[in-house]
């Protein structure tokens, strides 16, 4: 039992704050246009669930080709930046800067060049999802043991053989971690993009029930977006757990 | 195969490594290099593997002489360098895969797993296995290698004193089965002594070979090193000829 206790901690201070809200909402009759009830929440999500899941359809599919175009970028950028040390010293800081201007700028500039279709929304994903992985990664091949790379040149391997052998494998860790926090950017980089302009996705639904006040069902879509970022986070777990072994906490145990 | 080296030397950030270095193998033999932490030890076995580059010097191998990276040679490095992503056979098999071979390497890995104390072992990742079956694996993955030397650069240098005296006299069985030229760089003046079929003093840096002693003795065991005190002093007198204590 003593083991499940960290576990359930979150959850039930969760349920605690969601008790507190529920309380404090019908103590003081707060009217729904202020604060819907957590009660209220779920009836609302429980009514709007096929919307819901239509919009939230378009949403993870903006994010994970907006994702799936990150980790191709990053991979490949990482790379280059790896072989050649000058394009790393001049991009890297391009890539930091890149991150300071507000995503809330970026998406109706966007909106203007490509018009109202997927398109800027993937790029709003890729934009707030390329940094944390191609960082993760570039840092990652950066911080290989040189000595792993010198074993394999002196068993015979030429430089991409050392990438595929070595550094790209040593690599896959904090590619991983890049990962999983873009993972959790990519649902909200979509509803961005979506706010902004469009006539789908959770962020347009968003937009339509905040304007006609019926907060409950606002509150009812920020819960799905929790619930899908998470998912997505929860996705890079599931295919590091199955695809890299090596990276179990039981198989990093010492047997001796 | 016989290893011979020629004026080799090396300088890293302007500072002279090694100084006209000249020493040579004989085929089959096991040669330690023996000398103090620095002096430049395994900048030795990175230029003849060819990962650095000799500012002057030769290797020739049978006369020939080597160049860069060369697959004459087979390094194994203090650490064990095993990957951690790849399972024990895969790591052991890591020359196979270089070079295209990896299904004949995992048969032949297969039939040695058990002299290398590894059976059963073949499918865990080296973060389950002891630090003395860790080297164990490094060191197949060496012996695997299509290579007529092998380099080994103080192999059981991160272990305990007790995994360290078991793996050397592991070693000191699997000298005939290997049946290679071995080129061994220790500090410890003990294994160099319980191993070597000659041992060659390194001074401190810049370094050169400044001696070298040869041991005949065949029939060789834990009883037998604890009586070599009068070598152990004679190489200890070497060394301290050319240690410069500033």
């Amino acid at each position: 039992m003593k083991k499940y206790i960290p576990r359930l901690a979150p959850v039930l201070l969760i349920l605690i704050l969601l008790l507190i809200w529920q309380a404090g909402v019908e103590l003081f009759h707060v009217p729904l246009y202020v604060l819907p009830s957590p009660l209220q929440v779920i009836r609302a999500l429980a009514e709007e669930l096929p919307t819901l899941i239509s919009h939230g359809g378009v949403t993870v599919a903006e994010a994970l080709v907006g994702m799936a175009i990150s980790l191709v970028l990053a991979v490949f950028l990482g790379i280059v930046m790896d072989c050649f040390p000058l394009v790393r010293q001049g991009l890297y800081p391009v890539l930091v800067v890149t991150q300071t201007v507000p995503m809330i700028v970026m998406a109706p500039i966007l909106i203007i060049y490509m018009g109202f279709g997927a398109a800027p929304k993937i790029l709003t994903v890729v934009l707030m999802c390329f940094f944390p992985v191609a960082v993760s990664f570039s840092d990652g091949l950066a911080q290989v043991d040189e000595e792993y790379v010198n074993l394999v040149r002196s068993y015979g391997a030429g430089r991409i053989q050392a990438y595929r052998l070595v550094k790209i494998p040593a690599s896959v860790p904090p590619l991983l971690s890049g990962l999983k926090v873009a993972a959790t950017y990519s649902i909200s980089g979509a509803v961005v993009g979506e706010w902004i302009g469009a006539t789908q996705g959770l962020g347009y639904y968003l937009l339509r029930v905040k304007n006609s006040y019926m907060l409950d069902r606002v509150f009812a879509c920020v819960a799905v977006i929790i619930l899908l970022s998470l998912g997505m986070n929860g996705l890079i777990r599931l295919y590091q757990y199955q695809a890299f072994p090596y990276m179990r906490r039981k198989a990093n145990a010492q047997r001796f | 195969m016989k290893l011979r080296v020629e004026g080799l030397t090396f300088a890293y950030e302007q500072k002279k490594i090694l100084d006209n270095l000249d020493f040579s193998v004989e085929e089959g033999a096991f040669v330690s290099i023996l000398g103090p932490s620095g002096s430049g030890k395994s900048t030795i076995l990175k230029l003849l593997t060819g990962v650095l580059k000799p500012e002057k010097g030769e290797i020739l191998v049978d006369g020939q002489k080597i160049g860069g990276l060369s697959s004459q040679f087979a390094y194994m490095p203090q650490n064990d360098l095993l990957f951690p992503w790849k399972t024990i056979l895969d790591n052991v098999c890591l020359y196979g895969e270089i070079h295209g071979s990896l299904k004949e390497m995992r048969r032949e890995a297969r039939e040695h797993l058990a002299e290398f104390g590894l059976a059963g072992y073949e499918d865990c990742y080296p973060s389950q296995l002891s630090g003395g079956m860790r080297q164990r694996a490094a060191f197949l993955r060496t012996a695997l290698c299509r290579a007529d030397i092998l380099l080994l650069d103080e192999p059981f240098g991160a272990l305990d004193v007790i995994t360290r005296g078991e793996m050397q006299d592991w070693l000191l069985n699997m000298r005939k089965k290997l049946n290679r030229t071995v080129v061994l760089v220790t500090h410890d003046m003990d294994e160099a002594i319980y191993l070597s079929d000659r041992i060659l003093i390194l001074n401190q840096s810049p370094a050169r070979i400044v001696d070298e002693i040869a041991i005949e003795e065949r029939q060789r065991n834990r009883e037998w090193l604890y009586g070599q005190g009068a070598m152990r002093r004679e190489i200890y007198g070497r060394i301290m000829d050319y240690v410069d204590i500033k």
